[in-house]
C-alpha cells in the first residue's frame, strides 16, 4: 500500500511541475507566437490588399468582442486618413474551412481588397480562389452591404471555372464578413479614431 | 563500465549513430529529410530535447520508481518537446511550419526514450549529457547528409542555393517518400561495408 501510495505522488509531482512550467512558458511567448502567426500566414495578405497604406497594419491592430469571440481587427491608413479596416472571416469551401481577410473603407462602406489567407482546397484547382488575382479582384469596390454569391446561384460573382465550391466558399466568407462589419461598425468607427 | 565520457560522447557518432546503427527514429529522418534547412532544425531540436530529458532523467535516477519509469520519462520527454515547440513557433516560425506535425511527434521518438531506459536511467548526470550530446550530433549529421543527397539529386539545390545550371533536371523521385527509403537503405549499406574490415 506504501508502495502504491509513492508511485501516485511522484507522478502527481512530475505532472504538475511539468504542467506549472509549461503554462508559464506559454504565457511568456504567447504574444510573440501570435505576432510571428500574424507576420507569416496573414502579413503577406493583409500588406497585399492593404498596398499603399502609410503604416504597418500588423502592429496598428485592435480585439473587439464579437459576441463570445474575440476578432482581429487591422487598421490602414491611406493619405494619411485612418479610415480602412482588415479582418479575417471563413467560409465553407470544399475541402474545409477558407480564411479570407477582408478590407473595407469605414466612409465609403466599399471592399478595399480580399484575400485568401489559409485553405485546403485542391491543389490546382480549388487553390486557385487563393492564387488567382481575376477572382479576388471582383470584389474591390463592392458595397459591402450586400449579399455576395457566385453567378450560378443568382449573384454577381464570377466563379473560378472547375471550382464552384471553393469560389461560394469565398462568397460565403466574405458575406460574414458583411455580417460582422454591420454588426460591429458603431464599435470600429469608435476604435478606428482613438 | 568505465568508459571515459568522451567515449560516449563519440559512440553517436559512428560506432552507435542512431538512424543508420540503432535504426531508430526513422519515421521523422525519412519525413523532414527533403531540404537540409529542415533536416538540420529537426536535427537540432531532437538534440535538445535529447540533452536536457537525459540528463533531469540521470538527476532524478534514484526517486523515479522503477514501476513507473516509462510514465516519469514520457512526462519529462513531453515536458522538453513542448518547450521547443513553443520556442520554434515564437522565434523560428518558418521552420515550425515546415516540420509542422513533426515537432509534436518527437515525444514519441524511439531515440529519446531508448536513451533514457537504457542510458540516463543508470548512469550519472556528466555520462549521461555526453551520451545525449553524442547521439543527437549524430543524429543531426545523418539527417543533414540524408537531406543533402536528396536536396541536391532531388531539387538541384543546397540549403536553397542551386548547385547545377539552369539546364539541370531534377529527380523529383529523390523528394518524395520513396526516394527517402531508397536513399536511407543505401547509405545504411554504405556505413555497413565501411565498417566491415
Amino acid at each position: 500500500m506504501r508502495e502504491m501510495i509513492k508511485l501516485f505522488v511522484v507522478i502527481t509531482i512530475f505532472s504538475a511541475v511539468s504542467g506549472g512550467l509549461l503554462t508559464a512558458l506559454e504565457s511568456g511567448t504567447k504574444e510573440r507566437i501570435e505576432y510571428q502567426q500574424l507576420k507569416f500566414v496573414k502579413g503577406p495578405t493583409i500588406k497585399h490588399i492593404m498596398d499603399g497604406c502609410s503604416n504597418d497594419p500588423l502592429v496598428d491592430r485592435f480585439k473587439l468582442l464579437d459576441g463570445k469571440i474575440e476578432r482581429s481587427f487591422f487598421v490602414g491608413v491611406f493619405n494619411g486618413k485612418r479610415d480602412a479596416v482588415a479582418f479575417e472571416t471563413y467560409g465553407k469551401g470544399f475541402g474545409g474551412d477558407i480564411g479570407v481577410i477582408v478590407a473595407i473603407n469605414v466612409e465609403t462602406d466599399k471592399i478595399i481588397g480580399i484575400g485568401v489567407t489559409t485553405h485546403s482546397e485542391t491543389p490546382g484547382v480549388g487553390s486557385r480562389a487563393q492564387t488567382d488575382p481575376a477572382f479576388g479582384a471582383q470584389f474591390k469596390g463592392l458595397a459591402i452591404d450586400q449579399p455576395f454569391r457566385v453567378k450560378p446561384d443568382g449573384g454577381q460573382i464570377d466563379a473560378i471555372s472547375g471550382a464552384t465550391f471553393s469560389s461560394r466558399g469565398v462568397c460565403g466568407a466574405v458575406a460574414a464578413s458583411s455580417d460582422i462589419y454591420k454588426r460591429l461598425k458603431p464599435k470600429i468607427l469608435e476604435k478606428i479614431k482613438s | 563500465m568505465a568508459k571515459s565520457v568522451v567515449q560516449e560522447f563519440t559512440k553517436g557518432l559512428w560506432n552507435e549513430i542512431p538512424p543508420f546503427r540503432l535504426v531508430l527514429g526513422l519515421c521523422p529522418s525519412l519525413a523532414v529529410t527533403k531540404t537540409v534547412e529542415n533536416g538540420i532544425g529537426m536535427g537540432v531540436a531532437v538534440t535538445f530535447v535529447l540533452v536536457c530529458s537525459n540528463m533531469l532523467i540521470s538527476l532524478l535516477r534514484s526517486i523515479i520508481p522503477k514501476q513507473v519509469r516509462i510514465a516519469c520519462f514520457i512526462v519529462v520527454i513531453a515536458t522538453f518537446v513542448t518547450v521547443v515547440e513553443l520556442l520554434m513557433q515564437a522565434f523560428t516560425y518558418p521552420l515550425f511550419l515546415q516540420l509542422g506535425i513533426f515537432i509534436p511527434l518527437i515525444v514519441v521518438n524511439c531515440i529519446l526514450l531508448g536513451r533514457a531506459e537504457a542510458f540516463a536511467a543508470k548512469n550519472g548526470i556528466i555520462p549521461s549529457f555526453a551520451d545525449g550530446l553524442g547521439m543527437g550530433i549524430g543524429y543531426t549529421l545523418s539527417l543533414t547528409a540524408l537531406a543533402a543527397i536528396r536536396e541536391i539529386l532531388g531539387s538541384g539545390t543546397f540549403y536553397n542555393i542551386p548547385v547545377f545550371g539552369p539546364s539541370f533536371k531534377p529527380f523529383a523521385f529523390m523528394v518524395q517518400a520513396p526516394g527517402a527509403f531508397i536513399c536511407l537503405g543505401l547509405m545504411l549499406c554504405i556505413m555497413n561495408m565501411l565498417s566491415r574490415k
